[in-house]
Parts: C-alpha cells; sequence; structure tokens
C-alpha cells in the first residue's frame, strides 16, 4: 500500500452532509474490473451537468480548488453503500486527505487500505478549518501523520488523534495481507479448535 | 478468571469466539466463517490474489452469486458490454479458485443476502462478510454480519479473517403491539427517522423487545438489513425458536449435528445483566406506515404527514440538508404525502423480495388495477418458483405488474431497470439517495404493502385503506 507521511496542499471546503458513496461515485460507474480510472466519475452526477458540461457551482470545479488534495467534509461522511471505489475514486481524482467530524464505518477502513488518512476532530475545529479554507488565499493546508498535525498558511498548528495501528500502517505503507498471513499457524490451530467444537460449520451441500 | 464470568451481550460472545489474535485493543484478528461474494465488489480482490500468487485459504466457506448487474428480463442475452465482462469475470474468478458458485441459470441464484438465509447458509454465532453493506441482513439469524471493502475482501479470500475494530454494543427495545399495515419496514424506517442515519455509528445495534420477538425471520432480516442505514456496523437479533424453525432441513443446515449445533445456538442471546454502550427504546404501538420524503432514509414520516418546511429546521446544515432534498425530489412544503403522484412501483431488493413480502403485497393488489408502472422482482429464483406456485404471479401480473427475475434490479440500477430522469418511484427498497435507482430518479422508501397499495391508486397511499 502506498504510504502517507506529509502532504502539503489545497483543502476544499465540501460541507454538505450525509454524503452517501453513491454520490461519490454513482452504480453506473462500477462496471469496472480494475482499480484505476475511476476519478472522472467522481461526484459526476453533481460535478457536471445533464448535458456533461461542468457545474460551475460544484467545489470541486471552482478555479481555486480545482487540484484540491484534501477534502474537508460534513457529518457522516461516505454513508451508505460499502464500495470501495468511492476511495478509488477520490485518491484518482487527487484527494489523499480527508478532514471531518465523522465518517461511516466501512469508508472509514477503506480509505486505511488505500493509503488515504481520514482524519477526525470536532466540530468546533472542523468548522474552524473550514472557514480558514473558504478563503481562497488560505486554502493550503499542511498534514503532517508523524507529529499528527494540520498546519493552515497562517502557520495555526491544530493536532488530531489517530488510532496507533492505523498511523503505523500509513507511515509503513503496510500490506495487511503479508502481515496477517504470518500468523499462519494461528489460524490453523484456531480451525483446527473449531473444527472440533463446532463440527456443523464444516458440512459441505447436503 | 473473572473477565469470563461477567455478563456478555450477543455480539461480545461472537467476538470473543472469533478473535485469533488480538493485536492491541482497536484491532482483533477475526476469523471468518462465511464469505459471501458477488459480482461487482469482487474482481480487484481476485486480482489482488493472483499478482501476488496466493490461493482462496477456504473455497469451501466462500460463495458467490451474481446479482447486480444481472438482466431481470432476457437473460440468456445480456447487452451491456460491461455488465458481461464483470459477470464472465465472476465465473471464471470462482472456477479459477475453486469458489462455490451459484451461475445466473440456477434456480438458487438471487441477491446475495437472499440465498444466504435460504440456503441455510446463515447460522447464528458465525461471523459473516460480504464486499456489500447490506450483509447486515444476517444478523437477523444471530450472526455477527458485516459489509467490507474490496480490499478487505481480498483479505478475507487469502486469510479467511479480517482485521477489525471491536464495535460499541448498543440495544434498541421496539416495545408493543404494532398497528395493522405496520410491517417490519415501517418499524426500522421510523426507527431511523429517530436515530438518524449517523445514529448506529461504530456500533452493533441489538434489536430487542416484543415487537421483534413477534416478528418473522423475513421481518427480522428487513429489519437488520437496514441496519446501515441507521450507521451500525451491524444488527442482531437473538436467535429463538422462530429462527431454529426457519433454518431446519435447509441445504446447509446442520443435519446429524442439529441437537449439538442447537444447544450451541440456545447459549448465544445476551446475558440478563449484559452491559450495553448506548440503549434506545421505540414505543410502536402507534407507530403508522412510514414514507421517505427526502434522499435521506432518515427524511422520514407517516404517510399522514407532510413534507416538512425547511424553516423549522434550526441546525444551518440540516436546514440547507432539507432544501436540497427537497429541490432533488421536486417537492414543495406541506404537500400532503398523500398527495404525490408517482410513475413507477418497485417491488424487490435485499430488504424486501423475500415470500411473505411478495404474499402481503399480492393481497393487496388481488383484482385490482395498478394506475403506475409497476414491477416485482423476486430475490431468487426459488422465491419466484415458490410465489408461482402459489399463484402470486398472476395475480400480480392481472393487475398489470411485470413479473421479473431475481436480481438487485431497480435498488441500484446497475443493470436496465431504472428510472428516467425525474421519475418519481414508490420502492421497498432500502437507499433513497440522489440517483440510486437512475440518475434524476425519486425514491420514496416504503413497505411491500404500501408499494402494492401506492401502484393501485397512482400515488402515495395510505395501505390501511386496502386492509
Amino acid at each position: 500500500m502506498e504510504k502517507f507521511k506529509k502532504i502539503v496542499g489545497i483543502a476544499a471546503p465540501f460541507t454538505r452532509i450525509n454524503v452517501d458513496t453513491d454520490l461519490i461515485i454513482p452504480a453506473e460507474s462500477l462496471k469496472t474490473i480494475s482499480r484505476k480510472g475511476l476519478g472522472k466519475d467522481l461526484f459526476s452526477y453533481i460535478r457536471f451537468n445533464e448535458n456533461g458540461s461542468q457545474n460551475n457551482k460544484f467545489i470541486l470545479n471552482q478555479p481555486n480548488y480545482k487540484n484540491s488534495k484534501i477534502l474537508v467534509t460534513g457529518k457522516n461522511f461516505g454513508c451508505g453503500s460499502s464500495r470501495e471505489h468511492a476511495v478509488w475514486a477520490l485518491k484518482d481524482f487527487g484527494i489523499k486527505c480527508l478532514i471531518g467530524t465523522e465518517f461511516a464505518d466501512i469508508f472509514y477502513n477503506n480509505c486505511f487500505k488505500n493509503g488515504v488518512l481520514a482524519i477526525i476532530l470536532d466540530s468546533k475545529k472542523v468548522e474552524k478549518i473550514i472557514k480558514i479554507v473558504s478563503s481562497s488565499k488560505n486554502s493550503e493546508l499542511e498534514i503532517d501523520l508523524e507529529s499528527q498535525t494540520v498546519k493552515t498558511k497562517q502557520n495555526e498548528i491544530i493536532n488530531f488523534d489517530i488510532l496507533p495501528y492505523l498511523k503505523r500502517n500509513l507511515l509503513e505503507g503496510v500490506d495487511d495481507i503479508s502481515k496477517t498471513l504470518e500468523k499462519k499457524k494461528l489460524i490453523d490451530e484456531y480451525e483446527f479448535d473449531m473444527k472440533k467444537k463446532y463440527p456443523w460449520l464444516e458440512k459441505k451441500n447436503g | 478468571m473473572s473477565e469470563n464470568k461477567s455478563p456478555k451481550t450477543l455480539f461480545d460472545k461472537i467476538w470473543k469466539n472469533h478473535v485469533i489474535d488480538n493485536i492491541d485493543e482497536s484491532n482483533s484478528l477475526l476469523y471468518i466463517d462465511l464469505h459471501l461474494v458477488h459480482e461487482v465488489t469482487s474482481p480487484q480482490a481476485f486480482e489482488g490474489l493472483r499478482l501476488s500468487k496466493r490461493n482462496v485459504r477456504q473455497p469451501d466457506k466462500t460463495f458467490a452469486v451474481p446479482d447486480h448487474n444481472v438482466p431481470t428480463v432476457n437473460r440468456d442475452k445480456i447487452e451491456d458490454e460491461l455488465s458481461k465482462k464483470q459477470l464472465k469475470a465472476l465465473e471464471k474468478n470462482t472456477k479459477d479458485f475453486g469458489v462455490s458458485y451459484f451461475p445466473i441459470d440456477d434456480i438458487r441464484q438471487g441477491i446475495v443476502h437472499i440465498i444466504g438465509p435460504e440456503q441455510g447458509l446463515t447460522q447464528p454465532g458465525m461471523t459473516i462478510v460480504c464486499g456489500d453493506s447490506h450483509t447486515s441482513t444476517h444478523g437477523a439469524f444471530g450472526a455477527l454480519a458485516f459489509g467490507i471493502g474490496t480490499s478487505e475482501v481480498e483479505h478475507v479470500l487469502a486469510t479467511q479473517t479480517l482485521l477489525q475494530k471491536p464495535a460499541k454494543n448498543m440495544r434498541i427495545n421496539l416495545n408493543g403491539k404494532t398497528q395493522k399495515g405496520v410491517t417490519a419496514k415501517d418499524l426500522i424506517l421510523g426507527l431511523i427517522g429517530k436515530i438518524g442515519t449517523a445514529g448506529g455509528t461504530g456500533h452493533v445495534i441489538e434489536y430487542a423487545g416484543s415487537a421483534i420477538k413477534n416478528l418473522s425471520m423475513e421481518g427480522r432480516m428487513t429489519i437488520c438489513n437496514m441496519s446501515i442505514e441507521a450507521g451500525a456496523r451491524a444488527g442482531l437479533i437473538a436467535p429463538d425458536e422462530t429462527t431454529f424453525n426457519y433454518i431446519k432441513g435447509r441445504n446447509f443446515a446442520p443435519k446429524e449435528d442439529w441437537d449439538q449445533a442447537l444447544k450451541f445456538w440456545k447459549s448465544l442471546p445476551s446475558d440478563e445483566t449484559a452491559k450495553y454502550d448506548n440503549e434506545e427504546i421505540l414505543e410502536v404501538n402507534k407507530l403508522e406506515p412510514q414514507v421517505t420524503w427526502g434522499t435521506s432514509p432518515q427524511d422520514v414520516c407517516s404517510i399522514k404527514g407532510q413534507v416538512p418546511n425547511p424553516e423549522n429546521e434550526k441546525d444551518l446544515n440540516k436546514r440547507q440538508s432539507i432544501i436540497n432534498s427537497l429541490e432533488y425530489m421536486g417537492l414543495k412544503p406541506g404537500t400532503k404525502l398523500e398527495d404525490i403522484k408517482l410513475d413507477q412501483v418497485f417491488i424487490g431488493s435485499c430488504t424486501n423480495s423475500r415470500i411473505e413480502d411478495l404474499r402481503e403485497a399480492a393481497n393487496i393488489v388481488k383484482g385490482k388495477s395498478v394506475k403506475t408502472k409497476a414491477m416485482v422482482v423476486p430475490g431468487s429464483g426459488l422465491v419466484r418458483q415458490q410465489a408461482e406456485e402459489e399463484g402470486l404471479d398472476k395475480i400480480f401480473k392481472e393487475a398489470g405488474f411485470e413479473w421479473r427475475e431475481s436480481g438487485c434490479s431497480m435498488c441500484l440500477a446497475m443493470n436496465a431497470d431504472k428510472l428516467k430522469p425525474g421519475e418519481r418511484c414508490a420502492s421497498t427498497s432500502n437507499r433513497n439517495f440522489e440517483g440510486r435507482q437512475g440518475k434524476g430518479g425519486r425514491t420514496h422508501l416504503v413497505s411491500p404493502i404500501m408499494a402494492a397499495a401506492a401502484a393501485i391508486s397512482g400515488r402515495l397511499t395510505d395501505v390501511r385503506e386496502f386492509i
């Protein structure tokens, strides 16, 4: 997995609440067998007009936020469908970090499996960041995972918490599967015990 | 060993039974008993296995079925090239890796969350995952079941385990007796209206109380199915005689070791003095049939209600959200829900396409005619067959419904079944998100009998007028 250490980039305020993964990437864009190339369909139903032209009202179409690397989100971002395509699309578009008060569970997991940092802050801090980055001359933020800080253009520092294993995984770009396969012996032992304890779970179609 | 004696919830017990390794206090390696797979969220996972030269650890605990993309008519010829490619990929992947597979022409094919329980694969005390958020459905059996992303699908395929953060326990008691015309769908919609779409975030919800105890397995599945719409990781209902009777005799159910399994299943319900991190109560006596008016499942009220006025909402973000919803839905504040005219009615999806749903809807429709375009998409080939044996297909067809073959269909509009921009639909599915049933389509979530009544009157309707 791609590592995440530090990024400096434009942060776009997208304050809509309950943004679901269908809105992030609609079902018609899921007919793919690849993880790549989904950025073009990111938020497609609200990013583009009926005739395919850009919706200039949408934040990521506005000149200052076109190349955003950070999205500051409303409450409960990423709710609904488990589609990892939502994170693939954000990442392919160039978004490497999200900041919000609350993310839906499956979406949050999916971010960290793809080297995307989702930062949870209390609503006062998120509102403050939204206020700051809404001014185009101050929309750049520096995110440093090692020191767990968000730094504004005015050198104001906002600290964030993160679970230690999520931090480590991102910093090291850990491949979860390889790490779990190192525990093969434990899994073997578990399965051996389970066969004795719950024999009916081993039965095939009968 | 005081810890072992401390009272436990159903969730605690299943969790403890499946932990292989506690990596740290917020991360455990959990064994997965059953992995369900469909065509949309699995191709990248199988590709990952190929690239790293890994196998599926337990092909016998992995079951795949195509459901999201499949056409519900003319199934022998799939016209959408991209859908065809994804369906072919599933077929090849299951063959290459030796995974059990129910192909499109198999009578057992259907929506993944319908066929798990139908085949007896879903059993109490199990851990069940699938690359699909509605995996929460299986919690109706007292199994810990939740949706995962594709990276996690690959992890489970390769290791039969998953890295998980322990969830918090929430219990919701649904007390009282429901009025006639009020179904499991109304209970869960009413509950989401109360706690909101993030009300369950970080939690596993255990549904309890007399209103749950009295539900059939079909109703319980409808409740647990929409746990994800309350933001919960999973929903759970304690297994009881209703559960055991449903499982007994099914294809993959325990046979010669039934008694041993039953003894274990009976040990699973939460201990009486178990502690929960959060509790909620919903009194169901006065609950009326529910309808959504907006673009989030929490935008819901009684069919007797009106479209809300954003001016009455003090929270600015919420007010903006209502304004956006009403604009998208083409609705004006103060409009009576019963006055909202419809273009289509959809009865189907993993929420409401089981035999009981179809029986109840057919009962409302019988001898009447629809005023909208309307279709029924049974949840599986076997549900369809059963319905035809009972003559339900005839009732629906005579009333003007289309009688389709099984799949996810217009719940998420990945196949040809979708709304056109601006079309309005009463739907038994689970999400009224913008564009969910087709770009620009407008969805009102309802129960199967409410959908049936809506089709007959051509507008959102109180089904109690038909009972």
